[in-house]
C-alpha cells in the first residue's frame, strides 16, 4: 500500500471567499445568467434568499480541487460527488477540509467538506482516486 | 405533503436532449481556472481541464429573449414543475480520462427521474439527469449524474 494514503489522514484545509469578481468571472465561464448569481434586488425579493447565493457547482469545484490538490501527482481522479446541503451567499468564507476515508492496494477514497463560520457543513461529498 | 408531480410531469422521465458538440478551447480552460482560484500550472496554462470543468456545457446556448425572467434558459429538458424557484442540486461524476484542450466532444442529457421531498422551508421537486461525454471515438470519457431543484 501507498505510504503517503493513510486511514484518518486529515487533508491541508483551505478558506474559500468568493466576491461580485470572481462569481462574475464564474458565472461567465460557464455561461450562467442565472439573476441568483449577480442580482441581489432579484434575488432577495423574487427568490427569497437573503443575499447573492454562491453557485452550488463552484463549491463542488472548490472541494475537487481539497482533494485533488492533496493527491497530486500521485494519484487520478476516478469518481467525485457533492451534494449542496445549505446554501452560501456572497460574503460568506467557506473551509474546505477533507480526510482519507479508505485505502486499497490500488485506490484511496477521500471525505470532503466545506463548511461555513458556524461551523455547519454547506458542502459534503468525496472522491475516489486510482493509485498510480 | 400533497403530490406535485402530475403524470404528465412523470412522463418526463426518460426525455433526451438533442446531443451537444463542444471543442474544448485552451483559452475556455484558462478562463475557468482563473475564475475557480486553480492552483495547479496544468489547470492555469489550459493544459488540462480541471474535474467541474465541464459543467454547464450540456445546455444549449439560446437567445437572450429566450431567457426567463430568472435568467435561466427554458430548454427541451425543462419540464414545466409548479414550483419555480431553481438551485443547482448535488453532482456525481465518473471520469474515464482527463479532458484536455482541443477535445471533440460529444454531450448527451437525459432526464432519469423526477421526484420530490420536503425540505426545511417546503416542498422541494429534484430533477436528475445523466449526461454521458464521448470523444470523437466515441469512447466515453467522463458520465455526470447531475440534479436540479425547484423550490
Amino acid at each position: 500500500m501507498n505510504q503517503y494514503f493513510k486511514v484518518g489522514t486529515i487533508l491541508p484545509s483551505r478558506k474559500f471567499t468568493a466576491t461580485n469578481v470572481s462569481l462574475f468571472l464564474y458565472n461567465a465561464a460557464v455561461w450562467n445568467a442565472h439573476r441568483i448569481h449577480y442580482d441581489e434586488n432579484y434575488t432577495i425579493s423574487y427568490e427569497n434568499h437573503a443575499g447573492i447565493v454562491i453557485d452550488g457547482p463552484l463549491q463542488g469545484d472548490w472541494l475537487a480541487q481539497i482533494a485533488t490538490d492533496w493527491v497530486g501527482n500521485n494519484a487520478t481522479l476516478r469518481e467525485f460527488e457533492y451534494t449542496n446541503r445549505i446554501v452560501s451567499y456572497l460574503g460568506e468564507t467557506l473551509v474546505g477540509g477533507g480526510t482519507v476515508e479508505e485505502c486499497s492496494d490500488d485506490s484511496v477514497r477521500l471525505n470532503l467538506f466545506l463548511k461555513n463560520s458556524k461551523g455547519e457543513i454547506t458542502t459534503p461529498g468525496s472522491a475516489l482516486f486510482q493509485l498510480l | 405533503m400533497p403530490d406535485l408531480l402530475s403524470n404528465e410531469i412523470r412522463s418526463w422521465i426518460g426525455r433526451s436532449a438533442p446531443p451537444i458538440r463542444l471543442e474544448v478551447s485552451r483559452r475556455d480552460i484558462i478562463k475557468y481556472s482563473i475564475a475557480t482560484e486553480q492552483t495547479k500550472k496544468i489547470h492555469l496554462d489550459g493544459d488540462i481541464a480541471p474535474p467541474m470543468f465541464l459543467f454547464g456545457t450540456d445546455k444549449p446556448l439560446v437567445s437572450i429573449s429566450d431567457l426567463a425572467k430568472d435568467g435561466l434558459a427554458k430548454d427541451v429538458l425543462t419540464p414545466p414543475l409548479p414550483l419555480k424557484r431553481v438551485m443547482a442540486g448535488g453532482i456525481r461524476q465518473k471520469y474515464y480520462r482527463e479532458i484536455k484542450a482541443g477535445d471533440k466532444l460529444l454531450i448527451q442529457k437525459k432526464i432519469v427521474d423526477i421526484y420530490q421531498k420536503e425540505g426545511r422551508s417546503g416542498p422541494l421537486i429534484f430533477v436528475v439527469y445523466n449526461i454521458s461525454i464521448q470523444d470523437e471515438n466515441e469512447n466515453v470519457v467522463m458520465e455526470i449524474t447531475q440534479s436540479r431543484i425547484n423550490r
